[in-house]
C-alpha cells in the first residue's frame, strides 16, 4: 500500500492510501467529532457531525467515509463546518431530554462533549419529543430510548462483534428506533447481555444498571484486571467506588478481547459482594460452624495436619489447588503440599 | 478454516466464539462437529451431528478418505512425523460407509469435510471438553493430532490443534505445578536432577513419588487411607462425576480444610473453613488458554482480611516452614527463577499486556504458537487408534443418553452467586427433543426425574431441537439439580478425566 500526502488544517500529513480523512486527521493529532463512526465497526456516514470542508468539493463531506487523496486540502473547523455541526447538535438536542444533571452518563457523553465544544446550549428547534417508556426490567442494562441519537453504533456493535444480530433499526423518519426484533424489551429478545451495545453507546441511552445511583463517572476508580471466569483471559476495568466493585467496563487496550465481553465478565462479577461471602474462618464444633479468628483457625489446622502426618505419613494428606485462583496461589499450594506436607498429592480440576 | 470438535465456543468461551463467528462471516470455512445444534452450527459450512462418543471413528474416517485420495501432506509426514504406516493401517478399517453408520454423519459430508480440511492451506482445529470428557479422551485428542499431522496443519500461524482451556486459570494452575507429577514449568517430580534442584531451592527433602490424581484421592479417602485434605477453591461435590462417591470420601476424612469464597456443598464437610479473597481483592496473575500470563490487580480491600496467598504463607510459617513473600510479585519471581519456560516473564514486563510462554529470557518476546520446526519429542508420533465405545451407553433400562456442558449464563459454580445472573437464569433447563417430549408427555417448564445407575435428580426441561432424539442435555451449575449426582464415573485411564459427556439415564414425568 502506497503512501499519500495531503494537507489538513494547514499541516502536511502522510498516510497510507485507503485511509479516511477522519483517520488521517486523527494521525495528525486532530480530533474530528463523531457519533456513528467507530474504528472497530463498519462505517455508515450517517450522523454528519464529522463533516469537513475539502477544497474543490461543492459540499461538506463526511470525513469518516471519505478516502484521503493525494494533494487533498482539508479544513476541519471552518465557519461552514462549525455551523453544520451546530445544526446537527441542535437537531439532536431538540429531541433529547435536557436532564444532564441527573443523567447516568454525565461526564462520558459524546453529545454533551460536542455541545460543550461548540457552545450549543439549546436548540432553535421546537417540536414533538419522544417519550418512550424506560426498558429496565432486566438486571443489567437500563435502556432509555429518549436519549438515543440513532447513531447505530449499538446495532453495528451487536451484529459485527458478538455477532448476535439482536438489534436493528425499525421504522422510518421521526419514529426510527434502534431496537430489538419486534421492538420488545431486551429481556424478551434474543439479547445475551454481553453489554457490547452499552460499551459503544455514546449517550445515556444504554447504561449499566449497577452504576446508577453510585457516583459520577469521573469519580470511579478503574482497576485493570483479568476476568475470573473462563480461559479466554479477557481484560477489563473494575469500576470501584467506596471500596466496592460497582461495575465493569471494557477497554480497547485489552489485547485479547478489545471491547468485547460476555455476560459473565461484564455483569457477573457482582458475586464478589454477595452477602453469602465468607469473611471469617469457621471451625466446626459439634456439627455446627462457629466463627473463629484467623489465629485460632490456622493454629488448629497446623496442629491437625502435623499430627495426622506424624501418625500416618505424608501421603495421608492431599490438597486440591484451584484453576480459579492466581498462579501465585497455585504455586504456594503445591509448594506447601510438597515442601511442608512432604507429598506430591496435589491436583486440581485440569482434567475434570 | 476452523474445525470445531466438541466445543460450544460461543457459550463456554464467548469472546473466542465471537471471533469464530466473525471469521466465518468474513468467509473462513467453518466446520462444527457436535451432537447439538449449537449457535456456531448455524454459521457453519458443515455441521456434523455425530452420535456422542464416536469422535474416533469420525476422525479415522476423515483420514481414511484423505489418504485414499492422496490429499495427505507427504513432505510434512516424511520430515516431521513417525509411524505413518501404523496409522494408515488402522484408518483403512474406517471406510466412509461404516463411519457414517457409526457416527450418523452422511457419507457425502464426510467426503466434503475431508477434502476441504486437507486441501485448505491453513486450518485450525479447536476442541474442549466434548473431546476430553470421554473414557477415550486421550485417544480422541491424539486422533485430532493425527489428522492435523497428516495434513501438515501444525507449527505455522493459524493452524494447529487448539484445546481451549476451561477455567480462567486452569492453564496457570498446571503451569505452576498444581499437579501430582510435575513442579512448575512441567518439571517432573520423578526426575532426580529436577527433584534435587527444588530440594536445594526450597531447603527440604522432597518426595520423588508421583502423587495422587483427584479420582484416586477420593478412592483413597473412601478406603480410609487418605486422612486429611486441604481443598482450595474447588467444589468437587458439585463438579466431579458421581458426587455420592465424593461425598462419602469427604465424610470419611479425619480432617478437612476448605478454603472458599462461599459455604459450598464441599465446605459443608470441612472441619475448618478458611474464607478466601476473590480475584478483585488480590494481586497476581492468570494464564489464559493461549499461555498468556496477564495481571490480576487488587481493586478492593480483601473481605476476609487475609488474601489467599497470605493465608497459605501464614499456615506454612505456623508449621515451621518459613515462607517470606511481601507481595505476589516475589512469589512469581521465585517460581520463574526455577522454571525455564517462564523465566523471562515478570510483573514489569506484563504490566500493560501479557506475554505468552515459552519465554525463557528477559529479552524473549514470548511465543505465539508452538511446534514450529519441531515437536517437543522431536518428530510427531502418529498413534494408531481404534474406536472405544463409551463406558456406559443407553440400554433398555436407561434409554436416554445424558450429555452435559456449560451454558452462556453461568460459569461452573461461581455465577449462581451473582445476583444479577441468578435473577435471569437460576435453574437447570435440561434440553429434550420434541419427539421425546411428546412421548413422555412433557412440555417446556415441566419437572422431570432423571435417574441413572448412580442416583436421581429432578430438573425443569426445555423442549428444543438443539438436541437430537434420545439425548438429554444438562448443565451442572445449579445446586437444586446437581447433574453430577448421576453422571458416569467411568474415567479415561490416562488422565482420570470423568466421562461427563455420555451415560445412560431414564427420564420420567413428575
Amino acid at each position: 500500500m502506497g503512501l499519500i500526502k495531503l494537507i489538513i488544517d494547514g499541516k502536511e500529513v502522510e498516510v497510507s492510501s485507503g485511509t479516511t480523512v477522519l483517520n488521517a486527521a486523527e494521525q495528525a493529532g486532530i480530533h474530528i467529532p463523531r457519533f456513528c463512526y467507530d474504528k472497530e465497526l463498519s462505517s455508515c456516514g450517517a450522523c454528519r457531525i464529522c463533516v469537513v470542508e475539502i477544497e474543490g468539493m461543492r459540499n461538506l463531506v463526511a470525513s469518516c467515509v471519505t478516502e484521503a487523496a493525494p494533494g487533498m486540502v482539508v479544513n476541519t473547523e471552518t465557519t461552514a463546518v462549525v455551523e453544520a455541526r451546530k445544526m446537527v447538535l441542535e437537531l439532536l438536542i431538540a429531541d433529547h431530554p435536557q436532564d444532564c444533571m441527573t443523567c447516568e452518563k454525565m461526564g462520558d457523553c459524546s453529545l454533551a462533549t460536542y455541545c460543550h465544544r461548540y457552545g450549543v446550549k439549546k436548540s432553535s428547534f421546537e417540536g414533538v419529543q419522544h417519550s418512550y417508556p424506560l426498558d429496565d426490567n432486566n438486571p443489567f442494562i437500563v435502556r432509555d430510548m429518549n436519549k438515543c441519537i440513532l447513531c447505530g453504533l449499538c446495532v453495528r456493535a451487536c451484529n459485527e462483534l458478538p455477532g448476535k444480530d439482536n438489534l436493528h433499526f425499525a421504522n422510518r423518519g421521526f419514529d426510527r428506533k434502534a431496537t430489538t426484533c419486534g421492538d420488545v424489551p431486551y429481556v424478551d429478545s434474543d439479547c445475551t447481555f454481553c453489554g457490547t451495545c452499552v460499551t459503544f453507546c455514546p449517550t445515556g441511552a444504554l447504561t449499566e444498571r449497577s452504576l446508577h445511583g453510585t457516583v459520577r463517572r469521573w469519580e470511579l476508580e478503574k482497576v485493570r484486571t483479568t476476568c475470573p471466569f473462563c480461559g479466554t483471559g479477557c481484560n477489563f476495568d473494575l469500576c470501584v467506588h467506596d471500596d466496592k466493585v460497582v461495575g465493569v467496563m471494557a477497554t480497547e487496550e485489552a489485547v485479547v478481547n478489545g471491547r468485547s465481553l460476555c455476560i459473565k465478565g461484564k455483569f457477573g462479577v457482582d458475586y464478589v459482594h454477595n452477602e453469602k461471602r465468607l469473611t471469617t474462618p469457621l471451625i466446626k464444633k459439634d456439627g455446627e460452624f462457629v466463627p473463629a479468628s484467623w489465629d485460632e483457625a490456622l493454629d488448629l489446622i497446623a496442629d491437625r495436619f502435623a499430627e495426622i502426618k506424624e501418625k500416618n505419613g505424608p501421603d495421608s494428606f492431599a490438597s486440591l489447588s484451584s484453576a480459579r485462583c492466581t498462579n501465585e496461589e497455585n504455586y504456594l499450594m503445591q509448594k506447601f503440599t510438597r515442601a511442608v506436607m512432604g507429598t506430591n498429592n496435589v491436583d486440581h480440576c485440569a482434567r475434570t | 478454516m476452523l474445525l470445531l470438535v466438541g466445543t460450544n465456543t460461543t457459550e463456554a468461551h464467548p469472546v473466542i466464539g465471537y471471533r469464530m463467528k466473525q471469521a466465518a462471516r468474513r468467509g473462513a470455512k467453518l466446520i462444527v462437529v457436535d451432537p447439538r445444534r449449537i449457535e456456531l452450527a448455524e454459521e457453519a459450512d458443515y455441521w456434523l451431528r455425530i452420535q456422542p462418543g464416536t469422535d474416533i471413528p469420525l476422525l479415522n474416517g476423515l483420514m481414511n478418505i484423505i489418504i485414499k485420495e492422496g490429499l495427505h501432506d507427504e513432505a510434512f509426514i516424511a520430515e516431521r512425523t513417525d509411524n505413518f504406516e501404523a496409522l494408515k493401517e488402522t484408518v483403512e478399517k474406517y471406510p466412509p460407509e461404516l463411519v457414517s453408520e457409526m457416527t450418523g454423519v452422511p457419507v457425502d459430508d464426510l467426503y466434503a469435510v475431508a477434502r476441504l480440511y486437507a486441501t485448505t492451506d491453513k486450518a485450525m482445529t479447536f476442541y474442549t471438553l466434548g473431546i476430553t470428557e470421554h473414557i477415550c479422551g486421550t485417544s480422541n485428542v491424539m486422533s485430532i493430532a493425527n489428522l492435523a499431522m497428516l495434513t501438515g496443519h501444525l507449527g505455522r500461524p493459524h493452524t494447529g490443534v487448539n484445546p481451549i482451556r476451561g477455567q480462567n486459570n486452569v492453564q496457570g494452575a498446571c503451569d505452576m505445578g498444581a499437579l501430582p507429577n510435575v513442579f512448575s514449568g512441567y518439571q517432573r517430580v520423578t526426575d532426580p536432577a529436577i527433584n534435587e534442584k527444588f530440594e536445594k531451592a526450597w531447603g527440604v527433602p522432597l518426595s520423588d513419588q508421583l502423587g495422587l490424581m483427584i479420582p484416586d484421592m477420593f478412592d483413597k479417602a473412601n478406603e480410609g487411607k487418605l486422612k486429611s485434605m486441604y481443598i482450595l477453591g474447588e467444589n468437587p461435590v458439585l463438579t466431579d462425576p458421581n458426587s455420592n462417591h465424593i461425598r462419602s470420601g469427604l465424610a470419611n476424612l479425619e480432617f478437612l480444610v476448605v478454603h472458599e469464597l462461599f459455604l459450598t456443598e464441599t465446605a459443608e464437610y470441612a472441619d475448618v473453613i478458611l474464607p478466601a479473597a476473590s480475584f478483585a481483592e488480590t494481586d497476581g496473575t492468570f494464564t489464559n488458554t493461549e499461555r498468556r500470563v496477564q495481571r490480576v490487580r487488587k481493586a478492593i480491600t480483601p473481605l476476609p482480611e487475609l488474601t489467599t496467598w497470605q493465608a497459605i504463607i501464614a499456615l506454612s510459617n505456623r508449621m515451621g516452614y518459613a515462607m517470606n513473600y511481601s507481595d505476589p510479585g516475589e512469589i512469581w519471581d521465585e517460581m520463574a527463577s526455577y522454571s525455564p519456560s517462564m523465566a523471562g516473564i515478570n510483573y514489569d514486563r506484563i504490566d500493560a499486556k501479557g506475554i505468552q510462554w515459552p519465554c525463557p529470557t528477559l529479552e524473549h518476546p514470548g511465543t505465539g504458537y508452538l511446534h514450529s520446526g519441531t515437536f517437543s519429542r522431536g518428530k510427531g508420533l502418529f498413534q494408531a487408534i481404534d474406536h472405544v465405545p463409551p463406558g456406559e451407553s443407553p440400554d433398555e433400562e436407561y434409554p436416554f443418553l445424558l450429555s452435559t456442558g456449560r451454558i452462556l449464563y453461568h460459569y461452573n459454580v461461581t455465577t449462581p452467586y451473582s445476583p444479577g445472573i441468578q435473577s435471569l437464569w437460576s435453574e437447570e433447563r435440561a434440553e429434550v427433543n420434541p419427539d421425546d417430549a411428546d412421548r413422555l408427555g412433557v412440555h417446556t417448564g415441566d419437572m422431570v426425574k432423571v435417574a441413572s445407575r448412580r442416583g436421581e435428580i429432578t430438573t425443569k426441561i426445555q423442549v428444543t431441537d438443539r438436541v437430537p432424539p434420545g439425548l438429554i442435555w444438562m448443565s451442572f451449575h445449579h445446586t437444586a439439580s446437581p447433574t453430577n449426582a448421576i453422571t458416569s464415573d467411568a474415567v479415561d485411564p490416562i488422565t482420570k478425566t470423568g466421562e461427563y459427556k455420555v451415560c445412560g439415564v431414564r427420564v420420567e414425568k413428575l
